[in-house]
């Protein structure tokens, strides 16, 4: 029985916990080339390089074993994640990305219940008596000779799996309701259960975590298992059903928080250093993500996942339009071509309207029409401007328009009061004034792209509908602006068409 | 034994926490404007879970049920991996290849 040294060294634990340290530089280093665009793309493909190595690691253990059923997983995985992938749409991204995380919470606590039941579907650890019969792998039948205490795993491992299999199923259902949200498969608005809504959510959480401590405590019930995965799947619908299509990004976000800390559980129940360090690296930086992204909507967290914000009746500022009572100003195409050639400088500020259009290419067709003219123009990007932070930049990408044409709210504000006519094409909420002018507004606060500034403004809105916030927006009653109605791919069409015959 | 369960406890307690800061100081270093990848690029890493499936199936003491659980885990987590890197290429290639375009454009406005 001797083995090669070259395999025992590759077998080694030593030889796996290398690759794995170089696996894990190769993270770091990929994240770090994400901070810029130009070293993005080699950011990611180190990333996937160390992935790479990590399962190659994993796979060279000599206690690999049913390789077919690894092939068949793996293909199955690769047929349906390349084509997905290859051929979504970059408007339909944000559900792409809520897809993959749920996938990714559905293997956290598949993995955790197949744990659970290689332990005898305890925690606890087995006791036999003398003449006790038992099953033994291979599907044979043995009889104790002896009293034979098995113990179970330590404490940590099962609390590390009962953690992974909740936040897991969470995320699995909650991303799945987030992806239905998007693609329109459900209502965008909240759907809630009124006042019990919180109840039902702290009663669901209850239910999980008192399973979880049971079986903790060493309880011989795979039905326990299962109630407590139910429970936490219910929670995760009840949590993400309730809130608005405008607070989806902070949703995606967080849940690929909690994928990433569930991840890392799993690492701490397998005793595997690859999980943890990934997982909690996904964690952290979800966490941050999160937090900025709700900061910069002036929303804490907590009131984002009390839901019921984004889209409903209740949250229709009470007199808000009435106060205004200005008249609306309709343009048109022609009109507004006019306006755009005469103009010395040229802001377009894009939102969910331009994405939902598919107007990326149009929109980038009108900016060179326009600098034929010697139009000077520039794109102010609102970081939660869509669905998902970058949203607008992923899009204004596809259609070629220059990296240093977008300017962020910070670089952008300061501009508008030198702009000729800011043309904002399917956003809403993030020029809102309400937000700074009006106290009593759900969304003052929230730092706004400060569009009624400028000199003029165009808006191309397919109807005086209120945005996700469920607000009216007062820059539609500013005698400084005037709508053109219609689809935002039309409309920009439109306007390009009508320039060229100037 | 109870000392050696210990020392892996706290070991890997340690390399979590250490993991944490990491991820906190990598990433708040990137711009708003790479948001999307980022999240779409990390969304992709905590599909390393597929490293759990690939472990525990090759283990004994798994029944029919377990590998079917198990067979779904690692397809998820695959889905997650393959489909997360896939996409967040497309999207930074974009980024790309705009400098060129940019450059293209310019040529254009001089002639």
């Amino acid at each position: 029985m001797s083995t090669p040294l070259a395999v025992s060294f590759i077998q080694s634990e030593s030889f796996l916990d290398v690759l794995y340290i170089i696996a894990f530089a190769l993270f770091i280093q990929g994240l770090r080339g994400l901070s810029g665009p130009t070293t993005a793309v080699r950011g990611n493909r180190i990333a996937a390089v160390g992935m790479a190595i990590a399962v190659v690691a994993t796979l060279l253990q000599p206690s690999e074993g049913d390789w077919g059923l690894i092939v068949l997983g793996v293909a199955i995985g690769a047929a349906v994640g390349v084509p997905a992938a290859r051929n979504v749409k970059m408007t339909a991204m944000p559900q792409m990305v809520a897809l993959f995380n749920g996938v990714g919470g559905g293997a956290v606590f598949l993995i955790a219940w197949a744990e659970f039941r290689r332990f005898g579907s305890t925690y606890g650890g087995h006791s036999y008596t003398v003449g006790s019969h038992i099953t033994l792998p291979g599907g044979s039948e043995g009889v104790f000779l002896h009293h034979v205490t098995l113990p179970g795993p330590p404490t940590y491992v099962a609390i590390f799996s009962v953690f992974a299999a909740i936040i897991g199923s969470i995320s699995f259902w909650g991303s799945n309701i987030a992806f239905g949200k998007l693609q329109e498969i459900l209502p965008g608005r909240p759907i809630t259960l009124g006042r019990a809504q919180q109840f039902v959510n702290l009663l669901l959480l209850a239910i999980a975590v008192a399973c979880g401590i049971d079986l903790v405590a060493g309880a011989h019930s795979e039905l326990l298992f299962i109630v407590m995965l139910i429970a936490a799947a219910l929670l995760g619908n009840a949590v993400v059903l309730p809130i608005g299509g405008a607070d989806m990004p902070v949703v995606i976000s967080l849940l690929n928080a909690f994928t990433g800390l569930s991840a890392a559980a799993t690492g701490m129940a397998l005793d595997n250093t690859a999980l943890i360090v990934a997982g909690m690296i996904v964690g952290a930086s979800g966490s941050i993500l999160t937090n900025l992204m709700a900061t910069v909507m002036n929303r804490s967290i907590p009131s984002i996942v009390a839901g019921g914000f984004g889209g409903g009746a209740e949250v229709a500022a009470p007199g808000g339009e009435a106060a205004h009572g200005g008249t609306v100003r309709s343009t048109s195409a022609a009109d507004a071509a006019i306006q755009l050639a005469y103009a010395n400088r040229v802001v377009i500020v894009p939102g969910y309207g331009m994405a939902v259009a598919q107007a990326q290419h149009a929109v980038r067709e009108l900016t060179k029409e326009l600098e034929t003219r010697g139009v000077e123009v520039s794109y102010a990007i609102h970081p939660v401007a869509g669905r998902m932070p970058g949203h607008m930049n992923v899009l204004l990408a596809e259609a070629d328009v220059p990296y240093d044409q977008l300017k962020e709210m910070d670089e952008a504000n300061p501009e508008f009061q030198r702009t000729d006519v800011s043309l904002v094409i399917g956003a809403n909420d993030v020029t809102n004034p309400a937000a700074k002018n009006t106290p009593s507004s759900p969304i003052y606060g929230m730092p706004i792209l400060e569009v009624a500034d400028s000199h003029s403004v165009i808006v191309i809105k397919r109807s005086m509908n209120p945005g996700f916030a469920g607000i009216e927006n007062e820059l539609y009653y500013d005698p400084k602006t005037s709508m053109l109605f219609g689809d935002a791919k039309a409309a920009v069409s439109e306007i390009t068409a009508e320039l060229q015959q100037l | 034994m109870a000392v050696i369960l210990a020392s892996t406890l706290t070991t890997n307690l340690a390399i979590l926490v250490l993991a944490g800061f990491v991820g906190f100081v990598v990433i708040s270093k990137v711009p708003n404007t790479l948001h999307t990848p980022l999240m779409s690029g990390t969304n992709a890493i905590h599909g390393i879970v597929v490293l759990g499936g690939l472990l525990l199936i090759g283990l004994a003491g798994n029944d029919t049920f377990n590998h079917i659980i198990l067979v779904v885990a690692i397809a998820f987590g695959t889905i997650n991996v393959v489909g997360g890197f896939l996409v967040t290429d497309r999207m930074l290639e974009m980024f790309k290849s705009k400098p060129r375009a940019k450059a293209d454009d310019e040529d254009k406005g001089a002639t």
